[in-house]
């Protein structure tokens, strides 16, 4: 049985969600600007960068590191619910060691020891115990707020150390601290991930596990690694809160922050399916994320009624990305407009 | 019934009654009092809502999905109800309309979950934002409620003998746990949601109708949110936005403590309530205590879940490896 | 017996994207008889049965069933015609009990109730007319796949069906559970159903079949009366050839086998053995040797192979490589000894789809090395464009999603990503299924060179004269177990199909 077999061109890419991002961040500070001339000053005062851009990358940093974490498990097909939870822990540990008198090295390190512990309990359930990923993290999600308020005995504790606010709220050479440190980590990470052949590890137990394990790949040992990573983003996450608002709060500090981390990763454009992944798509999705929330609030929207365009936009975002959506819809567009959707 | 019944299939729910015999036993031990019927009747009013939602939840999860919105679904029916009666609604209407849209919102949520193969959990999660900001939207405070019938029902006592007496709350929980318990296990609908949680390829292949009962399942969820947020309601005569936040979570915890399997396809609605008293149990022995803090309720909690989780897991190998 | 067949096929043609499955098939079933449906891979069996069970409706061609023309248009479509079917894979729910998988979407009832009672009366039923014994309560995942078998030939049988389709029932059964199963067939069979058993194997067609109907590249090769079909016969209709066929094999590959001969097995294998995959068998691989492992479908071969590559666990047995013993936990212990696996099935264990061609390419490599001794771009495109062109894919690019490449180069993808790692042996199972006749030709082709190279090759195929072309010597297997060697000496086809089919004994 001999049947032809032609050779399909190759497929044009799927049109880059980055440049949505791009135009869905240009729409908002167009939107902004419209009631705000000012909306894009940046002033320098005492030799510090200040403006509503500098705010929207400073609030928006602990998002990103969350979804550079998030990335990571979701390209293996998993997903983390964990995070928040793993933050507030890690931000009441900051605050309990500071109180007592550790230094700021001991202090950062523990509380990425934590998010490395968390890491590894989520990892071994999912990888090699085989529990669904959402159901292995709600566990932690559940019990590590508890686990906080532990921490914390039940108090809000101050934090009164200058040289850790200084991580949230302080400048070097006119820049924010803390978007310029996890833009680092972003970097880092990237480099890590293409330079050495994680990356590569990672897409492949994403697209097809079977496949990679049936070529070699030890699958179990790179899902747990992710989680571990997240884990580990999740602990320095909590450091950042913790030097935000000079606090453990064990109820506020991660608050929804999983839930934030995840869009940024859906709306950057890697799929919940696994697979391909780009760190540079979760990063601009939390950019995203924080713009609309700081839009929201120069609108004069209430706080509380902020979560409504995001909840939007995640469904806009996961239905253009559902095929069976793509087909429906395409049947009311004329035939020009369906191959671009 | 038989024995067969009692291991296999039931031994989570049977785990799930001796936890709750046993957690009860040890309270009433340490905690003079607490053995009483009035306690119990208690813990059914006192967990009203959480009870009605994990009922709603039970199905949701039966099918295999999960919904993460009822704590929202909660707050916004909560706000909604008394910001209507408020400006003169009476309440029965009030509670229609509430239930209504709570129905609507589970329904489109079901149906953007089956027409378009979105993740559940991301679907939900978004409908969870949406109703938080919708209830905001009418009012970040909490308003009170002031009505007759309100009255009426909050003073409502169902005398069960002795010094136990059933809220209304409680027997609007005991009347959704039977509900419940006919919709899975006496209904067709019911033992679709299983076959579809238990293998969703198969039940296609034998003909059941998958897409409806999917989209169905998550409408009846989103009716018993909204009941759980009008039962809130009546609980504190008051509407609060902010009421059910976290519930979610502690619904799926309910359920799983219940002996429902978290993947679907395995449980049943008796364990949910089982669910629901072990919860209360711990809780009001927390309370009665004074020197435990309240956080200990959510460790607990995360354990139990950790517990039920590995038992199933070895359940479900073992079931596999005797299929193999 | 009567004379009126129950079910009547005429000229069933059935194409898929140009891609002619059946033409003109003709096929009929007798009330109670039991008719075994017949052939390799892609002869168009799993195609006619999914016509008749209404899954796909033919392009051309009738069906009548009971003097009834019918065109079913869905499986519940042809259920209600009287036409049931059981799959290989029980389409149960696991979780659910017995009473309850046998009722499931016709519970008796009213207003969407279920009435309990009637519903465990009925499985009970159902179960007695297979004379089946079981705890209706009991939960269908708890039963063997035998007893879940007779759980689903009892739904289907509820339906009042006048025809039951097998569709490789027995695959997973031991003998016991066999000959039970047959048990239920014949009586079924006085009962005046029709019953279609589509089986590998041939020891079952001939135990319990009263007919057989032979598909081969979705033609009908014939129906014969089992009594007067000699088992020999059969394989060779099956396989498309003539039993006195003699091969005609260059004498280069018999020197090679000669020369190899004389060299220490590379890996042996003593008393390796997995329940339900294969009973305990011996075989050695060397160097510079294409060793085929042939049998009919189902016979073990696969299974063979995931064993020695670490992808299932043995139960008993070693396996010794270059003569110490060496125990593989996963593939990933395989491929840093030197082994090399090229499954079966290309899509779910082969492509990562949405990779590159260069990424699928390079990654056993890369997995060997581990994350740190990362191939540098340069040298990954240097590998890629040596094997793009050694092997002569067709691919725009490297970077093309391997998914948009054909079944024959995405196929010389897997190859060059195990040729990459530079094995010690390499297994290929079913290495040209599916591809055109060109790509074939070059695999077989690179199958000799890495002979020539020194490799040990373990050469799987379902294809008599791919194995007689391209292997030293044939170890055969049949019915899950080891059925003895062809050495190349005595390496025809005829020879060969005698041993698949168990008939060399006598013979």
């Amino acid at each position: 049985m001999s049947k032809p077999e032609p050779i399909k061109p190759a497929a044009a890419r799927p049109r880059s969600p980055l440049i949505w991002m791009v135009a869905g961040l240009v729409a908002l500070v167009l939107l902004n600007l419209t009631k705000n001339t000012s909306f894009l000053n940046v002033t320098l005062l005492d030799g510090h960068l200040y403006g509503t851009p500098v705010d929207i990358f400073t609030q928006g940093s602990r998002t990103m590191l969350l979804a550079l974490g998030m990335t990571l498990v979701i390209a293996t097909g998993g997903v983390d619910l964990s995070v928040g939870s793993i933050v507030a822990i890690a931000g009441a540990v900051c605050a309990i060691l500071l109180r007592d008198g550790h230094g700021l090295a001991i202090t950062i390190a523990s509380a990425l020891a934590v998010g490395l512990a968390a890491g590894s309990v989520n990892g071994v359930l999912v990888a090699r115990l085989g529990i669904q990923p959402i159901v292995a993290t709600l566990i932690l999600m559940v019990a590590g707020r508890g686990i906080a308020q532990l921490v914390v005995g039940g108090q809000v504790v101050f934090i009164t150390n200058k040289s850790f606010e200084f991580l949230a709220n302080g400048f070097v050479l006119g820049l924010p601290v803390a978007p310029l440190l996890v833009g680092a980590m972003y970097l880092v990470t990237h480099f890590f991930l293409r330079r050495t052949a994680t990356g590569l590890f990672i897409e492949a137990v994403g697209d097809n596990e079977t496949a990679s394990r049936f070529a070699g790949l030890g699958a179990a040992r790179v899902k747990t690694l992710a989680y571990i990573f997240c884990g580990a983003c999740a602990g320095i996450t909590g450091v950042f809160a913790a030097a935000n608002v000079r606090a453990g709060d064990a109820y506020r500090l991660g608050e929804n922050a999983e839930l934030d981390a995840i869009f940024a990763v859906v709306v950057g454009g890697t799929a919940l399916t696994g697979g391909r992944f780009s760190i540079l798509g979760s990063f601009l999705g939390a950019l995203l994320i924080q713009t609309l929330t700081t839009t929201m609030y120069n609108l004069g929207v209430p706080p509380a009624v902020a979560p409504v365009p995001k909840a939007l936009l995640i469904i806009g975002v996961s239905l253009l990305q559902s095929e069976k959506f793509r087909n429906w819809a395409g049947r009311f567009m004329p035939r020009g407009q369906k191959a671009a959707a | 019934m038989k024995l067969s019944m009692l291991t296999g299939r039931h031994l989570p729910l049977v785990a799930t009654a001796g936890i709750f015999c046993l957690l009860f036993g040890v309270t009433a031990y340490f905690y003079e009092g607490f053995f009483s019927g009035r306690v119990v009747a208690d813990l059914l009013s006192d967990n009203a809502f959480l009870g009605i939602a994990a009922i709603g939840m039970t199905l949701v999860i039966f099918s295999g999905g999960i919904d993460l919105s009822v704590g929202a679904v909660i707050g916004f029916t909560s706000i909604f109800t008394a910001t209507l009666m408020g400006r003169g609604v009476s309440p029965v209407v009030a509670w229609m309309l509430a239930l209504l849209i709570g129905t609507a919102f589970g329904g489109t949520m079901g149906t953007l979950i089956h027409a378009f193969r979105l993740p559940p959990f991301l679907i939900t999660l978004a409908g969870m934002f949406l109703a938080r900001g919708m209830g905001f939207w009418l009012n970040t405070e909490s308003v009170a409620i002031h009505h007759p019938l309100y009255d009426w029902l909050a003073n409502f006592d169902l005398p069960l003998g002795g010094t136990m007496h059933l809220s209304a709350n409680g027997l609007i929980l005991l009347l959704v746990v039977a509900a419940g318990y006919v919709v899975a296990h006496h209904t067709r609908f019911g033992r679709t949601l299983f076959a579809i949680g238990g293998n969703e390829q198969s039940a296609l292949l034998m003909g059941l109708p998958v897409g409806s009962a999917k989209i169905t399942v998550y409408a009846v969820n989103g009716f018993t949110a909204a009941l759980a947020g009008i039962v809130q309601t009546l609980y504190t005569s008051s509407g609060d936005g902010s009421k059910g936040i976290g519930l979610e979570l502690d619904a799926i915890a309910v359920v799983v403590i219940g002996g429902t399997l978290l993947s679907g396809g395995r449980g049943h609605i008796l364990g949910t309530l089982l669910g629901v008293l072990i919860f209360g149990t711990i809780q009001a022995a927390i309370l009665f205590d004074g020197r435990l803090s309240s956080w200990w309720m959510r460790i607990v909690v995360g354990a139990l879940i950790l517990v039920f989780i590995l038992l199933q897991r070895f359940i479900v190998r073992g079931a596999g490896r005797r299929g193999a | 017996m009567t004379d009126q067949p129950l079910l009547q096929l005429r000229g069933i043609t059935k194409r898929f994207l140009g891609v002619t499955a059946l033409n003109g098939v003709d096929f009929s079933v007798r009330s109670g008889e039991i008719h075994a449906l017949l052939g390799e891979n892609g002869a168009g069996k799993s195609t006619l049965i999914k016509v008749l069970t209404g899954v796909h409706s033919p392009d051309a061609g009738q069906i009548t069933l009971a003097g009834n023309s019918i065109q079913p248009s869905s499986p519940k479509d042809a259920e209600q015609a009287g036409i049931s079917t059981v799959y290989q894979e029980v389409n149960l729910i696991p979780a659910l009990s017995i009473a309850e998988n046998i009722a499931l979407g016709r519970q008796p009832g009213k207003f969407g109730f279920v009435n309990w009672r009637a519903i465990r009366r009925h499985a009970r039923e159902a179960l007695a007319r297979l004379e089946v014994e079981c705890d209706v309560d009991a939960e269908l995942g708890s039963l063997s796949v035998a007893l879940q078998q007779m759980v689903a030939i009892a739904r289907a049988l509820d339906l009042r069906a006048k025809l039951l389709v097998l569709d490789e029932p027995t695959a997973s059964l031991d003998e016991k559970e066999v000959a039970e199963l047959f048990k239920v067939m014949r009586r079924l069979r006085s009962d005046g159903l029709g019953i279609v058993f589509v089986t590998h194997f041939l020891d079952q067609v001939y135990a319990v079949s009263d007919r057989i109907t032979v598909l081969r590249n979705g033609e009908l090769v014939g129906e014969f009366a089992t009594a007067q079909l000699p088992r020999l016969a059969l394989v060779g209709k099956m396989l498309g050839r003539e039993v006195k066929d003699e091969a005609g094999r260059s004498a280069a590959e018999a020197g090679a086998a000669d020369q190899a001969a004389s060299a220490a097995p590379l890996l042996e294998t003593r008393g390796l053995a997995r329940r339900g995959a294969i009973q305990p068998m011996n075989l050695s691989l060397r160097r510079g040797e294409v060793t085929g492992l042939a049998g009919l479908l189902g016979s073990g071969r696969t299974e063979t192979a995931r064993l020695l590559f670490g992808i299932d666990a043995p139960d008993a047995g070693e396996i010794l490589l270059g003569g110490k013993r060496v125990e593989f936990d996963s593939p990933r212990d395989a491929v840093r000894l030197g082994l090399a696996f090229s499954s079966e099935d290309r899509k779910t264990e082969g492509i990562m789809p949405n990779l590159s061609v260069r990424e699928n390419l390079i990654f056993a490599l890369q997995a060997k090395r581990g994350a740190w001794k990362t191939l540098s771009r340069a040298e990954q495109e240097k590998l890629c464009a040596h094997y793009i062109a050694a092997l002569r894919i067709k691919t725009p690019d490297a970077e093309t999603p391997i998914k948009n490449l054909s079944g024959g180069n995405q196929q010389k993808v897997l190859l060059a990503r195990w040729l990459a790692t530079q094995p010690e042996l390499i297994i290929l199972d079913e290495p040209t299924r599916g591809i055109d006749i060109g790509a074939k030709a070059e695999i077989e082709q690179l199958i000799g060179k890495l002979r020539g190279e020194g490799l040990a090759v373990l050469l799987i195929s379902s294809e008599i004269e791919e194995i007689v072309r391209n292997c030293s010597r044939v170890l055969v297997l049949r019915e899950r177990r080891y059925a003895g060697e062809v050495p190349a000496a005595e390496l025809t086809p005829a020879r060969l199909m005698s041993v698949m089919a168990g008939t060399h004994e006598q013979a």
